[in-house]
């Protein structure tokens, strides 16, 4: 290997057993990190020094690390997916580090959001948000109409494909000094707005997500946009409009 | 006596699946709710099985590892999905997906199930699109359709650089509608331990909840195991971290046969390796090689001088450029599948021409730049321009690309800090699908009764080799169009059996079998973490069953695994507690079974005495470095049985492959 950087660091990582117990954190030595590591990768090497010294590792999410599952979080120096914009934290690189600096990693913060352990946290109510109406209700049987039989105008297509792009990350939440969640649920509600194939029950739909969204303790949006700069994928702060368009639209003339 | 009945049905190819759909059993809508299906993962294969078996009217239990369905590891695929639905009008049909697959897979794949995953491609789109998955459009608001290695039509459905999201996305959403519906009861974070099999059939599994440690025994009817493929048995692959081997290595270990461990796909366009530190490697859709071209240097001193940081690539002469797959492959340049194209880039790293600053200088270009200017000159046509001047055909060129491939462009920027606009790509294989997996017959069911494996987790469509875009098309064909009418046929036989108890002697024995391993890993007083060991395994797969295979390597592989497997269960240590969150015991599992796996995947390999698709011989190849194949001896699917700790004890069953319908021919793209 060429010679390239090494850097030494001092972590200040927020420790809790679980749900139940009491948090703090903790502080950590780690030198010779090379720049074209990963912030995940540097966590590896964290973890393999504590493993070493028979200490506990420190539990972080991740699974694809390459920016598309969700699955990875982390709030790096007081910013959700740390100081790179349009990114996870999987893809979070240290050469973004100076040499010496000290880094404080906490987890996800929002009532919403439980800790599970250190840096690992429960999101499981996206899951509920979704099953609540975050869907087309079309059988699976594949007996559909022919998949060019409705010509969909490719702005709508593409305008459609932004808001679906959304990871389900929950930085959005983070973010938020509210801790709402109107970003996530936005860009779903938005996404089958747009398409032809979501219009028969979109009223239904936006209702009952919007409805499971407030009982599962989310906040409210003050429009600040936070969300839409700590948004790994761009999702902007329009489908949040589209979604109070469709929200108002469907209130007034659905009698239930 | 072997048990390897693969059940194709008799009659004309084409009218296979139909007769065999109209003449199977079923289970009455009304008798759906007595049966119980477990279904383990909730990829595109697991996912769009649960959605479809809980809007059939069975109960389902549908578990993932991941914190929610979505995240599963289909998320990631990048390129698209193929589907036979000749909407460029360039002759495509269901015949020439069929016979696509069957070569690239180098014929080592079933005949029946390739033509019947054909057939319903058709169907995915549909569905899928119904669901609201945005595909590509067209600005006559038609869909769009890309192009993938290994073939000469326009048949690949994309959604940006975001398909296999949109996908699972799609899948996902069907699940939560029956999530909501109380149709399946999903569990999240949940790791299958072990099968439970009762009077020699499949009937509940043992998992654990890997949020409070707990050891659940689940019952059902029949078990499905939707749990992905086994590429990081390297240690670096472009799977996700948690993809494991474990769900089909536990049923292996019950009776279920394992096929073609050796057939693993190196997939030419990944970043290159950067150092030591490095956890995982990020793949480069392929579907960037429609618009890229791949050279390395001509001259090697251009080579070192590039590697040195001397020489950026952009200054060195169309004539000094060595555009090997167009010069080797003229027919399909850089479109020639993925084994074809990673073993070239090997031949060129190994004889001194790579151009990447790592350990192994392994590294070659990806260059957009001729694409940029026909694509600038193109629009600029349409736009009227004349006399573009140069820049005013590079930006719009540059637009062009954007559009097409900006998710991935951004993506390699932020891994490499190098901008691909400017500077070519630098790309090497890596380790990426694996087409070996438990072996199933054409009702997907395993040699064990009541289980059965979907997705890439069985062996069955793809051979040797597997095109682009091929590997979802058979994630979602499994789950929605084909399992959910042959599991009826087995459970048919099942709907007076009422539920099944979890308080038997065998859940009993493999709820203590886990739970003593558990007590193992943590009180094992051992000097060395899980990756440790995971890491020098991978380094024995990538060196001696990689992309390059001999006799001699294969038969180290098998010595030095073992002894690594030795040294992991004397000096393995595992920190931590069992009654809650520990992720290095999740690891210590998995990597348990794939030091077993990676072991029996050496010895298919040395038993494969051939090259074939993702398994090269140096000692059979043509003297211009071509594989080799032996149909004579060696067209047959290689399906192993389990047979105690010792994986050299492993016995060797032989389903002879049958090809009625096409010619079996030497795989050529030149
Ligand atoms: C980077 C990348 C890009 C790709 N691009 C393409 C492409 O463009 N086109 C294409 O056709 N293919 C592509 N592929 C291949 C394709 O994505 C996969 O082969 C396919 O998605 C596998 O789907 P699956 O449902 O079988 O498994 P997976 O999606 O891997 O799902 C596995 C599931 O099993 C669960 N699981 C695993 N073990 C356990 C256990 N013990 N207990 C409980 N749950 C468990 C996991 O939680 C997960 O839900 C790509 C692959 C990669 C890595
Ligand atoms: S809207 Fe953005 S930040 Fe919020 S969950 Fe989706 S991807 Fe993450
Ligand atoms: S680990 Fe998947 S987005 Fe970061």
């Amino acid at each position: 290997m060429s010679a390239k950087k090494g850097l030494n660091l001092t972590l200040k990582i927020w420790r809790q057993k679980n749900n139940k117990s009491k948090g703090q954190f903790e502080t950590y030595k780690i030198s010779d990190v090379s720049t074209d590591s990963s912030f995940l990768e540097m966590l590896d090497m964290l973890n393999e020094q504590l493993v070493n010294n028979g200490s506990e590792p420190v539990a972080f999410d991740h699974d694809c690390r390459e920016g598309i599952c969700g699955m990875c979080s982390l709030y790096i120096n007081g910013r959700a997916h740390g100081p790179d914009t349009g990114i996870t934290t999987c893809q979070l690189h240290m050469r973004m580090f100076k040499d010496g600096e000290t880094i404080t990693i906490e987890p996800w913060r929002s009532a919403a959001f439980p800790v599970i352990k250190d840096l690992v946290v429960d999101r499981s109510a996206f899951d509920r948000i979704m099953a609540a109406g975050g869907f087309v209700s079309v059988n699976t049987s594949g007996n559909t109409l022919d998949a060019n039989a409705i010509p969909v105008p490719k702005e709508d297509a593409d305008k459609a494909m932004d808001a679906a792009a959304c990871i389900g990350c929950g930085a959005c939440v983070a973010t938020c000094k509210n801790g709402s969640a109107m970003l996530f649920v936005g860009a779903k509600v938005s996404q089958f707005a747009l398409l032809p194939q979501g219009r028969v029950e979109a009223k239904r739909r936006v209702l009952n997500m919007v409805k499971q969204m407030d009982e599962e303790g989310f906040g409210n949006c003050s429009n600040i946009g936070a969300c839409e700069i700590e948004c790994p994928k761009g999702i902007s702060l329009e489908n949040i409009a589209r979604m109070n368009r469709e929200f108002l639209a469907a209130k007034f003339t659905t009698v239930d | 006596m072997s048990k390897l009945d693969s059940k194709i049905p008799a009659g004309p190819l084409a009218d296979k699946w139909k007769n065999h759909k109209a003449h199977m059993n079923l289970v009455a809508p009304n008798n759906r709710d007595k049966i119980d299906i477990i279904v383990v993962g909730t990829g595109l294969a697991g996912g769009s099985a649960a959605a479809t078996l809980a809007e059939q009217g069975y109960n389902v239990k549908a578990f993932c590892y991941q914190d929610s369905p979505r995240r599963a590891h289909s998320i990631a695929a990048q390129g698209g999905i193929n589907a036979a639905k000749n909407y460029q009008n360039d002759g495509d049909s269901v015949y020439r997906l069929f016979y696509d697959t069957i070569k690239g897979g180098d014929y080592r794949a079933r005949e029946a199930n390739v033509h019947r995953l054909a057939e319903v491609s058709v169907n995915i789109i549909d569905q899928c699109v119904a669901q609201g998955v945005p595909f590509g459009r067209e600005y006559g608001g038609q869909l769009d359709n890309r192009s993938f290695g290994g073939t000469q039509v326009k048949r690949t459905f994309y959604a940006k650089g975001q398909t296999g999201q949109q996908l699972l996305l799609g899948a996902y959403s069907a699940m939560s509608r029956q999530i909501g519906k109380g149709r399946i009861k999903m569990y999240n974070r949940h790791e299958m331990m072990d099968l439970v099999m009762v009077d020699g059939k499949a009937r509940g599994i043992i998992a654990r909840n890997l949020v409070t440690g707990e050891i659940e025994r689940h019952s059902a009817h029949a078990v499905v195991i939707a749990s992905g493929g086994y590429g990081n048995v390297y240690f670096l692959s472009t799977n996700a971290m948690g993809s494991n081997v474990s769900a089909a290595w536990k049923i292996h270990k019950k009776g279920a046969y394992f096929a073609n461990p050796c057939f693993v796909q190196i997939h030419p366009t990944c970043i290159p390796v950067h150092g030591t530190q490095q956890s995982k490697l990020t793949l480069m859709s392929e579907s960037l090689r429609n618009s890229g071209r791949i050279w390395v240097p001509k001259k090697i001193e251009d080579a070192q001088a590039i590697r040195e940081g001397k020489l950026r690539p952009e200054n060195i002469k169309e004539e000094d450029r060595d555009y090997y797959l167009e010069r080797r492959y003229p027919a399909f340049g850089n479109l020639v599948p993925r084994d074809v194209a990673s073993r070239a880039a090997k031949e060129r790293c190994d004889a001194g021409f790579g151009i990447e600053n790592n350990d192994t200088k392994e590294g070659v270009f990806l260059d957009f730049s001729t694409e940029i200017m026909k694509k600038g000159r193109e629009a600029a046509t349409e736009k009227n321009i004349h006399n573009p001047s140069e820049q005013q055909i590079y930006d719009l060129g540059k637009k062009w690309v954007e559009e097409k491939y900006g998710n991935l462009f951004q993506m390699y920027e932020k891994i490499t800090a190098d901008d691909p606009y400017v500077t070519p790509m630098k790309i090497y294989p890596a380790v990426h699908y694996t087409m070996g997996g438990v072996w199933v017959d054409y009702n997907l069911m395993s040699t064990i009764p009541g289980c059965f494996v979907i997705g890439e987790a069985n062996f069955s469509d793809h051979g040797a080799n597997r095109l682009g875009a091929s590997a979802l098309m058979q994630g979602l064909a499994d789950g929605y169009f084909v399992l959910p009418y042959t599991i009826a046929d087995y459970l048919s036989a099942d709907i007076r059996t009422g539920q099944i108890p979890t308080n038997s002697s065998e859940f009993e024995a493999a709820e203590k079998e886990i739970q003593d391993k558990v007590n193992f890993f943590l009180t094992n007083k051992g000097t060395h973490s899980v990756d440790y060991f995971h890491k020098k395994l991978g380094n024995v797969m990538w060196n001696k069953v990689g992309m390059g295979r001999t006799p001699e390597g294969l038969a180290e592989a098998i010595k030095e695994i073992e002894e690594i497997r030795n040294d992991f269960w004397k000096n393995v240590k595992v920190p931590g507690e069992a009654n809650g969150m520990n992720t290095e015991l999740e690891k210590a599992f998995r990597v348990a079974d794939f030091l077993e796996l990676g072991q029996l995947m050496a010895k298919d390999a040395l038993e494969r005495k051939e090259s074939c698709g993702g398994h090269f011989r140096w000692d059979h190849a043509t003297p211009e470095g071509e594989a080799e194949r032996d149909d004579e001896n060696y067209k047959y699917v290689a399906a192993w049985e389990y047979k105690g700790d010792d994986i050299n004890a492993e016995v060797l069953h032989k389903e002879e492959l049958v090809y009625e319908n096409i010619e079996v021919k030497t795989r050529s793209y030149k």
